[in-house]
């Protein structure tokens, strides 16, 4: 039998405000358990939540962002259920009117483009951590995380394979970061993913019951949990079983699915209107200011950098799956009088594999634009060859000296000049009689070890084109 | 002195006929001294003390608010920093609030000198004030008598004149009914007139806060407090906040009352009927106009009540879980015993009763059925009296079907309790404000009349309520015991 892969994803993105969704309580990663929780965080009674407006703003941008229908009225609703670290007994998120309809999201997978329907997007608060380690038995509560913004974005059950899920994903993901509305940081739990599963035969149109894996926090862990589990599916339906459906969690040591709860445990929310805040009105002026400020896209970046720097799809793609990375990218290009193709080679080649290196992204990059810029600037008027100038970048990862600085203290200014030049390839010519009787004698291959000689006796700053040239001449037959 | 009304007290002070000290120390005696009302929950003396010597101290330097050193109290539902807010439950009897509620926070401001927390059915649950965790509250008309509720102890404190004013809250009646059965003046306002933040919510969508006084001008001055935008609470109204003296001695002529057909059929107690038309009687006398108005869909506002405050309340009391404050059990065995004991062990009957009503109504599959038809019919009482309120300036009715009735009378039939909110829960579906003021007494028990406005038309009520206490003198009644 050959069976079909059917995934939708619901993916929580934390917003990137300075202050809660419901309180003025900071939203920053890492403190101190309970610092950053206030009256209304905690659930304190007779305690109010307002809606930090801010949200609404970034919602809208994400709506706007993937051509969704953002409806002029959404509302809030309660979500009930209880566990320590929700203080208040419910979760405030939305419902029936959530704050973003439908819309979609465009991937590319082995060349092929795909469009992946997005059914909604909704705002809601973020709960507590329940700390079960360090409390001799007991649970530590910490409610600073209560109440961070999360905008949940639901797909529809589009994607047919793992890789399909990983794209919609990074797409996400990448959108996320464009747009300026989170971090996107995965290990802080900026950006979280719950999959729904289900196979069924190849052709069969009706769904196959589908299992819930929840909170995966890493692109690679989507993609092996997604895979081990639909593996599970198959085996079971194989062996004439039934799926159960059911919330499974992913356990990345063992690498299996866990069942979490059944349909049957599951909980009654009993969502209603949480009366504590009005519905949410998107004005006319709103829409308006959101699309104003939403930046260029990474499809239209992509396509822009291939038709205004003549860069390969490659490159393109590369450059522009950061807001950030392509902002360093076209402000080197801009400070530099090199093509932009060397530009890009740079960013892509050395310059991202040096950061890959030190586990740094290209905001927390030691070298510049402006301090490539004038690495790259020697390449071009000649002032280093291309080999020299790497020794240069690495010594501009770790020194704060522009590359003109290094140059001179280290004293790799190329030889241009052929009388130094033919002094070094005459000196080389009177210690190697051998060679130079076979190259006489017509063996071709000995001219690169005259090359080579030369090279290294000027420390390699001899100018190569130079070099050939006098050498030829020297060396005639 | 203690006969004097807030207004009497205000202009004494600033006259510096008395200080806030001595004001003070003479109603925390008479508290004391009626301890057996059981109105109080707390008494904060020594704040209070201390808070009439600044008073007295903002008085001597000048330029004082006009509240500046009244004493007041709080119903124990408002959050006061550092003081024990109980809520009259158990679950919260050990709970210090660490922050004042928007309105404490205003009628500090505006300069009162609070004596302390008043007893409240329990998280404002009740009709009788029998619910509370700290006890029922005598009504000192008549001691075996209930105050009403849920704001019992507010109502009993004022017409005892252990107090001059109190504050109160509202949700299907439990500032009106009280002070009805209490015989003194208490006001809801209009929903989103005066901030909930800090008021521990029973149901969000119909709670209001609001005074609770011996004269309808003592209810203007503490509103004009009270009142305003909060930024704290998203359901307030950023609109103006009017000054309620202003228009006080306006004339009733031409003033045109609406009554309900529907409030005046045979449910209601024929002597209530009486005194209500003898009421009305007298404002025919200062020159209004009775129109006759109809609310249809009256008799389904007990059922929505029902539906909509229990569900909100089911959820509004989540909170208290025994995790983070509150009442906890001794020795969980677990999470779920810790929620299932704390909880089972510190909320009262009435309280489960609603929570489990709420919760049901609220579930998979009876959802449509009860709160979003609930939630249609709320529509259509508005409707009602919205159309009625496009043909005259204010409605009026009884407050409740019958004066007080006995402790213990009611608390085994909770459906006949209920009931006995006909006239006043239907107010706080539409959102509307409305009043009670003393009326008249049957069998030497207190008689309220119910007069209902338009939205934010606060000035009006206050003004049809100072007209008829300019006539007459119900409002002015002592109870035997408290002269």
């Amino acid at each position: 039998m050959q069976w079909e892969t059917v995934i939708g994803l619901e993916i929580h993105t934390q917003l990137a405000t300075k202050s809660k969704i419901f309180s003025g309580a900071a939203t920053a990663y890492g403190a101190e358990p309970n610092t950053q929780a206030c009256a209304v965080d905690l659930g304190l009674p007779g305690v109010l939540p307002v809606l930090n407006e801010d949200v609404v703003r970034m919602a809208v941008k994400f709506g706007m962002a993937i051509d969704a229908e953002v409806p002029p009225y959404s509302v809030f609703a309660r979500k009930n259920y209880f566990y320590p670290d929700s203080p208040k007994g419910y979760q405030i998120s939305q419902m029936d009117h959530p704050i973003v309809g439908i819309g979609h999201m465009d991937i590319e997978v082995d060349g092929v483009t795909k469009r992946i329907g997005v059914t909604r997007a909704h705002l809601e608060e973020d709960a507590g951590k329940s700390l079960h380690e360090d409390f001799h038995g007991l649970t530590g509560i910490d409610l600073n995380r209560s109440g961070t913004p999360l905008l949940e974005i639901v797909s529809e059950p589009d994607m047919r394979s793992a890789k399909e899920a990983i794209a919609y994903m990074r797409k996400i993901h990448e959108l996320v970061q464009y747009l300026d509305i989170s971090d996107g940081n995965m290990q802080e739990g900026s950006f979280r993913c719950d999959a729904n599963v289900s196979i069924r035969p190849k052709g069969q149109e009706e769904y196959g019951t589908r299992t819930e894996l929840k909170n995966i926090n890493s692109f690679k862990f989507v993609e092996k949990a997604i895979n081990i589990e639909v593996e599970r599916q198959i085996e079971i339906i194989e062996a004439g079983g039934k799926i159960t459906q059911e919330t499974r969690l992913y356990d990345a040591d063992k690498n299996e699915t866990r069942a979490m709860r059944s349909k049957e445990e599951a909980n009654d929310y009993r969502y209603f209107p949480d009366p504590d805040l009005l519905p949410v009105l998107i004005s006319n002026e709103l829409r308006a200011a959101v699309k104003a400020d939403l930046p260029e896209l990474p499809q239209a970046k992509r396509e822009r950098f291939t038709s205004e720097y003549q860069l390969d799809l490659e490159a393109a793609s590369n450059l522009s799956s950061s807001r950030h990375l392509a902002d360093y990218f076209e402000a080197l290009v801009k400070s530099s009088d090199c093509d932009a193709k060397i530009c890009s080679n740079w960013v892509t080649g050395d310059l991202l594999g040096a950061l890959n290196k030190l586990s740094l992204d290209i905001t927390q990059s030691p070298i510049s634009y402006q301090r490539l810029a004038g690495l790259l600037q020697r390449i071009s008027d000649n002032t280093i060859s291309g080999k020299i100038a790497k020794q240069v970048f690495e010594a501009m990862l770790s020194s704060e000296s522009t590359a003109d600085e290094i140059i001179e203290s280290q004293g790799l200014k190329q030889i241009t000049d052929s009388g130094a030049i033919e002094a070094i390839i005459d000196k080389i010519i009177a210690d190697n009689p051998g060679q130079v009787e076979q190259y006489l004698s017509g063996k071709d291959k000995v001219f690169g070890f005259f090359v080579g000689q030369t090279m290294k006796a000027s420390q390699g700053k001899a100018n190569p084109g130079e070099v050939n040239k006098i050498l030829k001449n020297k060396l005639k037959r | 002195m203690h006969n004097k009304t807030i207004a009497q007290l205000a202009k004494g002070l600033q006259a510096g006929d008395y200080s806030s000290q001595e004001l003070t120390e003479s109603y925390l005696g008479r508290i004391k001294q009626h301890q057996a009302l059981n109105s109080f929950i707390t008494v904060t003396e020594h704040q209070a003390i201390a808070a009439s010597k600044q008073a007295d101290a903002m008085l001597a330097a000048g330029d004082a608010p006009f509240l500046t050193g009244v004493p007041i109290a709080h119903k124990d539902i408002f959050c006061t920093q550092g003081v024990k807010t109980s809520c009259g439950s158990k679950m919260l009897d050990n709970f210090i609030a660490p922050y004042n509620a928007t309105v404490v926070e205003k009628l500090n401001d505006a300069g009162v000198v609070s004596l302390g927390k008043l007893n409240m059915d329990e998280f404002a649950m009740g009709s009788s004030n029998e619910t509370s965790f700290y006890g029922s509250v005598q009504n000192p008309w008549a001691s075996n008598t209930v105050p009403g509720g849920s704001s019992g102890g507010s109502a009993a404190a004022v017409a005892a004149r252990l107090i001059p004013g109190a504050t109160g809250t509202d949700t299907g009646g439990s500032i009106r009914q009280p002070a009805a059965l209490c015989g003194i003046t208490g006001l809801k306002p209009t929903y989103g007139r005066v901030s909930r933040f800090g008021m521990i919510a029973y149901a969000s969508s119909l709670d209001q806060g609001g005074p609770m006084t011996q004269t309808a001008e003592d209810a203007a001055l503490m509103l004009q407090a009270m009142a305003g935008f909060d930024p704290k609470d998203s359901t307030s109204v950023d609109r103006e906040v009017p000054d309620y003296t202003t228009n006080l001695n306006d004339s009733l002529v031409g003033l045109k009352i609406g009554l309900p057909k529907e409030f005046f059929d045979e449910a209601l107690n024929s002597e209530m009927a009486a005194a209500i038309e003898t009421a009305i009687k007298e404002y025919k006398k200062m020159g209004a106009e009775i129109v006759e108005v109809s609310m249809p869909n009256l008799k389904l506002a007990i059922p929505a009540y029902y539906v909509i405050a229990p569900a909100e309340c089911s959820a509004n009391l989540s909170r208290m879980d025994g995790v983070r404050y509150g009442y906890r059990c001794e020795n969980p065995a677990d999470l779920n015993d810790l929620y299932i004991r704390s909880r089972g062990e510190a909320f009262g009957t009435e309280v489960k009763r609603r929570i489990l009503v709420g919760t049901y109504a609220l579930s998979e599959g009876y959802y449509d059925a009860y709160y979003i038809k609930a939630q249609k019919i709320r529509r259509l009482i508005s409707d009602d009296f919205n159309k009625a309120l496009e043909q005259v300036d204010v409605i009026m009715g009884p407050v409740s079907p019958a004066p007080a009735f006995g402790i213990g009378e009611k608390t085994d039939d909770p459906i006949e309790m209920y009931l006995a909110d006909i006239y006043t829960i239907a107010i706080n579906l539409a959102g509307l404000p409305a009043m009670s003021i003393p009326a008249g007494f049957i069998d030497n028990k207190p008689v309220g009349l119910q007069i209902i406005g338009n939205y934010f038309d606060e000035a009006k009520l206050l003004n049809v309520a100072h007209q008829y206490q300019q006539v007459t003198g119900w409002h002015q009644q002592t109870p035997k015991g408290f002269e």
